[in-house]
C-alpha cells in the first residue's frame, strides 16, 4: 500500500514537472535553445499569484476558492507578456549568433528575474493565504489516501496537458509551430510567419509556467526565491529524459521523474532522491542519447 | 571601444604580453589586503576560465558542470592533507590526477551525446558531486559544513596568512598555464579540437579520433580545475559542497563565453567582467546579479563573439574582414 501512496505522490509532483517541462520543450523545439529563463518565469508565475490573490482576499474576503481563477487568468496574461518580451529582447537579436551566445543570454535573464524577485518580494520564505484550497482525503483502501488537491492538481495538468497536445496536432498553429521546429527557413517558404510562430509558443511556454507556478505554491502553500532555479533544473531534466522538443516526451519524461523521485526518497532515502533522479537520467541518457521518446535526428552530412 | 580593441590587436604582442606581465607583478603592491584578495581570486577564476576554455572554447563541448572538478580537486587536497598530514603543495599533483581521473570515469560513457543533451548530464553531474559531499559519503567530506582546518602552503619560511604571498603563487601557476595552454592552442591536438568544434562530421571523415580528441578536452580541462581548486584550499583553508554548485559553474561557464570563446585574453577579460568588477560593486548588494543578468544579455547582443574573441571565431561570425591580417612571423 505504501507503494500505492508513494505512486499518487510521485504523480502529483510529476504533473508539476510536466508542465514546467513543456515550457522549455516547446521553446527548444522552435528555437533550438535551453531557455535558462523558464524556471525564473515560473517562479514569477508563483509571486504574482501570491499578490494577486492577498489583494483579492482583501477587497472580497468571501470570495474563498472562487478567488484562485480569476487570477490563474491574470497571471497566464502577464508571465505570458514578460515571455514574449524575453524573446524579443533577449533571444530574437541572436538568432543567428550561433549557440553559445542565446544561452549567455538566457542565463542573463535567469540573474536578471530571481534577482528582481528576491528584491521586490524578499527573500525569506512566502506563504499563500490558507483555507481556499480544498483539505480533504479520500481514501483509496489500505492505508494510500490521495488528497483532494492532489485530485484536481492531476487533473487540471492533465486537462492542459491534453488541450495542448491536441492544439499542437491539430491547429494551422500548431502544425507551423512543427514545421518551425524542423527548419526556419523552409517554414518561411511555405508562407508562415516564423517570428509570430515563435512568439506565440513563447506565450504558451511561459502561460502555462506561470499557471503551473501558482499551482505548485498552492499545493505546497509555502516557497521562496530558489524555487526557480531548484524546480527549473528538475523539470528541465524531465524534458531531457523524455526527449528535448518532443511535447509527450515532455509529460511522460516528467511524471517518470516525479515518480522516481518519491519512489527514492521512500523506499532509499530522501537525502539521496535527487543523486538517484540524475543517476537515472544520466543511465537513460547512455542507453537512449536522445531521450526516451526523441526521435533519432541524422547528423548533418 | 572598437577601434581601441582593433588597436591593441595590431600591437605587437610581445609589448602587451610584457605590460600585462609587469602589470600583473606589480599591481598588488600598493594595494590592501582586501584587494590583493580580490586579485587572488581574478587569479583563481582566470585559472578555472581558462581550464574550461579547453573544453568549451577549444572543443565547443557543452560543460555547465565544471564546478565539479573544482571541488573534487580542493576537497582531494583537503583530505590528503587533515587525514595524512601531507603538505599542501605536495598535495597538488595528487588532485590534479584525481579531477583528471573523475573527468574521465564521467565523460567517457557519455561522449557520443549531442549539445544540448551533453550540456544536461554535466549540469547533473555536478549536481551529483555536490550531493554526494553534502551526504557525506564515507563519513569523511564532512557533509554540508565541509571541511576546515586545511593547512596553508609551506613554502621559503613566509608568512602564508598574507594574502599576497598566494597571489604570486597563483601567478606562477597561472603563468606556466597560460604557456601549456597557447602551446595546446597551435598544436596537432588544439587544432583537431578546433576541428571538432566546426564540424565534427568532417574531422571524423579526415581521420580525427573525435572520441579521443574530446575525452581529452575534459581530461586537461578538469585536472587542471582541480588545480585550481587545492589552490583554493590552501588560501582558504575552508572548504565546503558549495564549490560543485550550479552557479558556481555558471560563472565559469560565462567567464569563457562573455571574453570569447577559444581565446586566452578572452578568458581574462571575462573573468574582469564576470569576478573582479562584481567585487568591486559590493555596495549594489542585492542588486548585483541583476546588472550582472542586464550586462551579459546587452553584451551578447552587442559581441556576440565575445569581448575579445579569437580570430578564427570572429572571422566565421563576420566573415573576411577589412582588417589586415597580421605578418605571418608573429604567427606561430
Amino acid at each position: 500500500m505504501q507503494f500505492i501512496q508513494q505512486l499518487i505522490n510521485g504523480l502529483t509532483i510529476g504533473a508539476f514537472y510536466s508542465l514546467v517541462a513543456l515550457g522549455y520543450t516547446m521553446v527548444y523545439g522552435v528555437l533550438k535553445l535551453i531557455n535558462f529563463a523558464h524556471g525564473d518565469l515560473f517562479m514569477w508565475g508563483a509571486y504574482l499569484g501570491l499578490t494577486g490573490l492577498n489583494v483579492l482576499l482583501a477587497l472580497l474576503p468571501q470570495a474563498g476558492a472562487w478567488a484562485i481563477l480569476p487570477v490563474v487568468i491574470i497571471v497566464m496574461i502577464t508571465v505570458a507578456l514578460a515571455g514574449v518580451l524575453v524573446e524579443r529582447v533577449a533571444y530574437r537579436p541572436l538568432r543567428t549568433a550561433g549557440r553559445l551566445a542565446p544561452v549567455i543570454s538566457a542565463l542573463g535573464v535567469a540573474f536578471i528575474l530571481e534577482s528582481l524577485a528576491r528584491n521586490v518580494y524578499g527573500a525569506s520564505w512566502k506563504t499563500y493565504p490558507t483555507g481556499i484550497t480544498p483539505t480533504g482525503r479520500i481514501a483509496l483502501g489500505g492505508s494510500a489516501r490521495v488528497s483532494v488537491m492532489q485530485i484536481v492538481v492531476l487533473v487540471v495538468s492533465f486537462l492542459i496537458m491534453g488541450a495542448l497536445y491536441l492544439f499542437v496536432q491539430r491547429t494551422r498553429t500548431g502544425t507551423a509551430m512543427r514545421a518551425v521546429s524542423l527548419n526556419h527557413d523552409i517554414s518561411r517558404l511555405m508562407g508562415i510567419d516564423v517570428d509570430r510562430i515563435i512568439a506565440s509558443v513563447f506565450v504558451i511556454g511561459p502561460g502555462l509556467g506561470g499557471v503551473a507556478g501558482m499551482i505548485v505554491a498552492l499545493y505546497y502553500g509555502s516557497f521562496d526565491f530558489t524555487l526557480g532555479w531548484t524546480f527549473g533544473l528538475k523539470a528541465f531534466i524531465a524534458a531531457i529524459m523524455g526527449g528535448i522538443g518532443n511535447i509527450p516526451g515532455a509529460m511522460l519524461g516528467g511524471m517518470l521523474l516525479g515518480i522516481i523521485e518519491t519512489l527514492g526518497a521512500g523506499y532509499i532515502s530522501p537525502q539521496w532522491k535527487d543523486v538517484i533522479a540524475y543517476v537515472i537520467l544520466i543511465i537513460i541518457l547512455i542507453f537512449r542519447p536522445t531521450g526516451l521518446l526523441g526521435e533519432r535526428v541524422a547528423e548533418k552530412l | 571601444m572598437e577601434k581601441l580593441l582593433m588597436r591593441l590587436r595590431q600591437m605587437n604582442p610581445l609589448w602587451w604580453q610584457i605590460g600585462l606581465i609587469a602589470l600583473a607583478i606589480l599591481l598588488p603592491l600598493p594595494l590592501g589586503n582586501y584587494y590583493r584578495s580580490v586579485l587572488w581570486r581574478t587569479g583563481l577564476y582566470v585559472m578555472l576560465g581558462l581550464s574550461l576554455n579547453i573544453v568549451v572554447g577549444y572543443a565547443g563541448l557543452f560543460q555547465l558542470g565544471h564546478a565539479a572538478f573544482y571541488a573534487l580537486g580542493a576537497y582531494t587536497a583537503a583530505l590528503l592533507n587533515l587525514y595524512l598530514d601531507v603538505p599542501l603543495l605536495l598535495t597538488l599533483p595528487a588532485s590534479i590526477i584525481v579531477a583528471a581521473l573523475c573527468g574521465y570515469l564521467i565523460t567517457r560513457p557519455i561522449l557520443h551525446l549531442r549539445g544540448d543533451y551533453l550540456c544536461i548530464v554535466t549540469i547533473a553531474f555536478g549536481e551529483v558531486v555536490r550531493l554526494v559531499l553534502v551526504n557525506n559519503l564515507f563519513g569523511i567530506t564532512g557533509g554540508a559544513n565541509g571541511l576546515s582546518g586545511i593547512d596553508r602552503p609551506v613554502l621559503f619560511g613566509l608568512d602564508w596568512r598574507q594574502p599576497i604571498y598566494h597571489y604570486y603563487l597563483m601567478l606562477v601557476f597561472l603563468g606556466v598555464t597560460i604557456f601549456i595552454v597557447q602551446r595546446l592552442e597551435h598544436s596537432r591536438l588544439g587544432r583537431a579540437w578546433m576541428y571538432v568544434r566546426e564540424d565534427e562530421v568532417a574531422a571524423e571523415a579526415m581521420g580525427v579520433d573525435t572520441t579521443r580528441v574530446k575525452l581529452l578536452a575534459f581530461v586537461l580541462g578538469s585536472g587542471w580545475a582541480g588545480l585550481a581548486g587545492a589552490l583554493y584550499a590552501g588560501k582558504i583553508t575552508v572548504i565546503s559542497p558549495d564549490m560543485s554548485k550550479f552557479m558556481e559553474s555558471v560563472i565559469m561557464f560565462c567567464i569563457v563565453v562573455l571574453g570569447g570563446a577559444g581565446s586566452i585574453p578572452g578568458v581574462l577579460v571575462g573573468t574582469l567582467g564576470m569576478i573582479t568588477l562584481p567585487e568591486l560593486f559590493r555596495p549594489l548588494k542585492d542588486w548585483r546579479d541583476a546588472w550582472l543578468g542586464f550586462a551579459m544579455v546587452t553584451m551578447m547582443i552587442l559581441r556576440p563573439e565575445g569581448l575579445w574573441p579569437s580570430r578564427r571565431v570572429q572571422l566565421e561570425m563576420h566573415g573576411v574582414q577589412e582588417e589586415s591580417l597580421p605578418t605571418p612571423t608573429k604567427e606561430d
